[in-house]
């Protein structure tokens, strides 16, 4: 399995795509630090761009870069080697690839500007969703034959989950404002990996006092240890899940 | 070596493989002969386990071969249209090969000889043309003496040179008992390859016996006016009935 991750990850930086991707994470983390000394206000800047650039890119590349080793995925598929290592090896190597990227695009800025203490939690949220999306990706590949198909659920999964998935929230809570919502959307929020992130976020920096009652009750969830460890847990959970009823699908699948 | 039971494969509504029963034994050499679109490709890819069968099995070594992959130690595959990471370059296909089965410590590279794929090891994949690219197949195929061979179509766009370099190949493996299974359109070819043959229409096996009884059979001389005589014999019966 490793030979296999080594290829397909060569195969990968082959296409420079990566390069771009980690020096245009880079070049906007330098570019919110010149324009803010607050580091609270760069990692709030920055995390807007996390929640929407990374999940978008993780689908594209990773829908993209399934269907374009669809050769060597059958090539490899006809020599004594288990269905099973030429997936993970395929979700290791986008995945790994991926997340390098957005490790280093961030994270050095932080080393170079001096690693406030928001560099941790950003670091992870961005990670979890690379992984999450990356698993949604592989899914809607594998579920179609057809690459503009399954772009298309991919980009499905990502405007859900970035837009379509708040409006819905913000339909509850208007509809039922009358009702104590706290617990309710907080179960919601678990469904959705993009609004778990940023809560997360959000709750590490201050502005969460002005987020009233409900902003309280949450960092009141959030802040404990108990649960940061339980909203991680279900954002791998959303990495997981997907994962393994995509390898489902790969291995009953005719190639 | 390879028995394949009640084998069904349907894709969505299209029946491709209807109840197939055979047994392929070491040291033969069986020619997969039938109209385009009869099966014989799903047949090879069900038995490399690309494709997942509807129903029935399929043993191999008397082992049933559903979510196992150690068995394909024990074939060397050529696919009728060869399809490969297409930025990468010949030689560095073969090393990639090479390297993913590194238990197989020696390689059989006759055929690259052979064919002077060593002049255009620097050439990458999509720059190749389709003859090109089945001597790559061909190569690859044969890289690991394997004992099975399944050769999906492997004359089919070569040169008339590198045809014959690759029936000497083929009849040279035959010698050593390895077990082939050879499909092609070309019957001349087959008619030196090929021991038995097995003829497969709308995914039915239709016949399946030596060469020689099909020859005796339809008191024919060569295997090409054998099968033809086959046919019409068969078309006959149909339309009586």
């Amino acid at each position: 399995m490793t030979r296999l991750v080594k290829y397909i990850f060569s195969d990968i930086l082959r296409t420079r795509f990566i390069v771009f991707y980690t020096f245009f994470l880079f070049a906007s983390t330098v570019a919110f630090f010149q324009l803010d000394s607050d580091f609270g206000k760069v990692v709030l800047s920055l995390l807007n761009i996390v929640l929407m650039v990374v999940p978008l890119v993780s689908v594209v590349f990773t829908t993209i870069h399934f269907f374009s080793s669809y050769e060597f995925i059958e090539l490899m598929s006809a020599q004594p080697i288990n269905r099973r290592s030429i997936f993970m090896s395929e979700y290791v190597a986008v995945a790994g690839s991926l997340c390098m990227a957005y490790a280093t695009g961030v994270g050095v800025p932080f080393l170079m500007f001096g690693a406030g203490s928001y560099v941790l939690p950003l670091l992870a949220t961005g990670l979890c969703l690379t992984l999450v999306f990356v698993s949604l990706a592989f899914l809607s590949s594998v579920l179609t034959r057809d690459k503009a198909k399954a772009i298309g659920i991919a980009l499905l999964f990502w405007f859900y989950f970035s837009l379509l998935f708040d409006g819905l929230i913000l339909w509850v809570v208007y509809t039922f404002n009358d009702y104590p919502l706290e617990k309710i959307t907080l179960t919601l929020i678990a469904f959705n990996p993009v609004d778990l992130a940023r809560i997360i976020m959000l709750l590490q920096l201050d502005i969460s006092a002005l987020m009233g009652y409900t902003g309280a009750f949450y960092k009141n969830f959030f802040g404990s240890h108990a649960g940061l460890l339980f909203s991680f847990s279900i954002l791998l959970l959303w990495a997981i899940v997907p994962l393994m009823l995509a390898l489902r699908i790969f291995n009953r699948k005719d190639l | 070596m390879i028995s394949i039971e009640n084998l069904c494969k349907r894709f969505s509504r299209l029946t491709v493989l209807d109840q197939v029963n055979l047994n392929l034994a070491s040291g033969k050499s069986y020619a997969l002969v039938g109209p385009n679109g009869s099966g014989k490709t799903t047949l090879i890819k069900s038995i490399l386990g690309m494709v997942k069968p509807s129903s029935g099995t399929i043993l191999f070594d008397q082992k049933n071969i559903a979510n196992e992959w150690r068995y394909r130690e024990n074939i060397g595959y050529m696919p009728q249209i060869g399809r490969y990471p297409e930025n990468m370059k010949i030689g560095e296909l073969i090393d990639m090969m090479k390297n993913i089965r590194q238990e197989v410590n020696t390689v059989d590279e006759e055929l690259i000889d052979s064919f002077k794929l060593y002049k255009v090891l620097d050439k990458r994949m999509h720059t190749l043309s389709g003859g090109t690219r089945q001597k790559v197949s061909a190569s690859l195929a044969f890289l690991f003496h394997a004992p099975v061979l399944i050769l999906d179509e492997p004359t089919a766009g070569l040169d008339p040179i590198s045809v014959e370099i690759l029936k000497e190949k083929i009849l040279a493996e035959r010698r050593k008992g390895k077990l082939l299974l050879i499909s092609s359109h070309i019957l001349s070819d087959l008619d030196e390859l090929a021991t038995d043959m097995i003829y497969i229409f709308e995914g039915k096996v239709q016949y399946h016996n030596s060469i020689e009884a099909l020859k005796q059979e339809t008191n024919e001389l060569k295997l090409n006016k054998a099968v033809t005589t086959l046919i019409r014999q068969r078309e006959l019966l149909d339309s009586i009935i």
